[in-house]
């Protein structure tokens, strides 16, 4: 990654990446009305860190998302999600019941709606935490990409 | 289908047409040695096929296997490439009968299976009749979001969902566990060069 053999590939990645960041988040708010959600935009998202790592190097992405981070953003998502399915059985509900989540008459949707946007998060958290673990736990086993490998 | 004259010929002549790079992709894949060709190769595979779901009207699974086979899985292949060598061994000995035998028997079994598969959208086959057309119906009563694959997917399969979380969130645990955690890892090699280079920046900004 010496000297300046791939700095067309360096320009062209510095501006595709946050337009990836932002197509990913695009693809999750979007989950209700266009195809994806969040499983899709999670990997998106984490194939921009993955391009940035793969671009600019591992030991630059791991100092901005630590695998630490990432560790931990995949266990919240988990989290979330279950979160969601033991409040719906606190308020009286079955497990994942969004209709009890704020004890709605019949007719009313603003459970269902919370429900299914604070899970397809924890599905986004879960989801780019674990694919940015799993890239870094490979990549992570050689320090840089030496430019015969391309 | 459109209503347009020739539109369901035209319609043919694509799956044909992408099925039959599908077929040249795969027969490549076999044949080829180099690691680095093959993972791009599986990459132009899955891009195909999500073309050809595009033709079959399945948006949604079209979009996960863009974003997961061609995006994220050739990203991590090639990072697992790095690891090893760049080819694969040459096979010893040319043709070998018994495994040609089972693929061929397996084969059969599987076209003898598509017989009994309903038609390509068939009105009458079990996904259109049973719970899938419920969905449909009720979702915007219930649910009332537009997209009746998020409200499936989020709502009346949740639990399943769910475990699919639960999945991918343990096939990371477990990579982690295995390759990137704990002293020898990159990120702590990272984190430890960050730190004596920080003590080395105080040192001077005492001295």
């Amino acid at each position: 990654m010496n000297g300046d053999h791939h700095v067309i590939l360096r320009v062209v990645a510095k501006a595709l990446i946050p337009i990836i960041a932002v197509f990913g988040f695009f693809v999750h708010f979007h989950g209700e009305y266009s195809p994806g959600g969040g499983f899709q935009a999670g990997v998106i998202l984490a194939v921009a860190v993955i391009l940035y790592s793969l671009i600019f190097g591992i030991a630059p992405a791991m100092r901005a998302i630590t695998p630490g981070f990432a560790r931990s953003v995949a266990a919240f998502g988990l989290f979330l999600y279950t979160a969601v399915g033991f409040w719906a059985l606190a308020m009286g509900g079955n497990l994942l019941d969004y209709d009890a989540l704020f004890r709605e008459a019949p007719g009313g949707h603003l459970g269902q709606h919370v429900g299914i946007i604070i899970i397809e998060l924890g599905v986004l958290f879960a989801v780019t935490g674990s694919m940015v673990s799993i890239y870094y736990a490979f990549a992570g086993r050689v320090s840089e990409i030496r430019d015969e490998d391309w | 289908m459109t209503g347009f004259e020739g539109a369901n010929f035209a319609i043919e002549l694509l799956n044909v047409t992408l099925l039959g790079i599908l077929f040249v992709v795969a027969i490549a894949i076999a044949r080829l040695r180099s690691l680095f060709a093959i993972v791009m190769l599986s990459g132009i595979y899955s891009l195909i096929s999500a073309t050809w779901f595009v033709a079959l009207d399945a948006v949604d699974v079209a979009f996960t296997e863009a974003a997961v086979g061609a995006g994220i899985s050739t990203a991590l292949f090639l990072a697992a490439m790095v690891l090893t060598s760049r080819k694969a061994k040459p096979e010893r000995g040319a043709t070998q009968i018994v495994p040609l035998l089972v693929v061929i028997a397996t084969g059969a079994v599987l076209i003898y299976a598509t017989i009994d598969l309903p038609g390509f959208g068939d009105a009458m086959s079990a996904a259109n009749t049973g719970v899938g057309m419920e969905y449909i119906e009720r979702s915007k009563a219930e649910i009332a979001i537009p997209n009746v694959v998020t409200s499936v997917l989020g709502s009346y399969r949740g639990f399943d969902t769910l475990g699919e979380v639960a999945v991918v969130f343990s096939a990371g645990l477990a990579v982690v566990l295995l390759l990137g955690f704990g002293e020898r890892s990159l990120g702590a090699t990272v984190r430890r060069e960050d730190r004596v280079a920080d003590l080395k920046k105080e040192d001077e900004g005492e001295a």
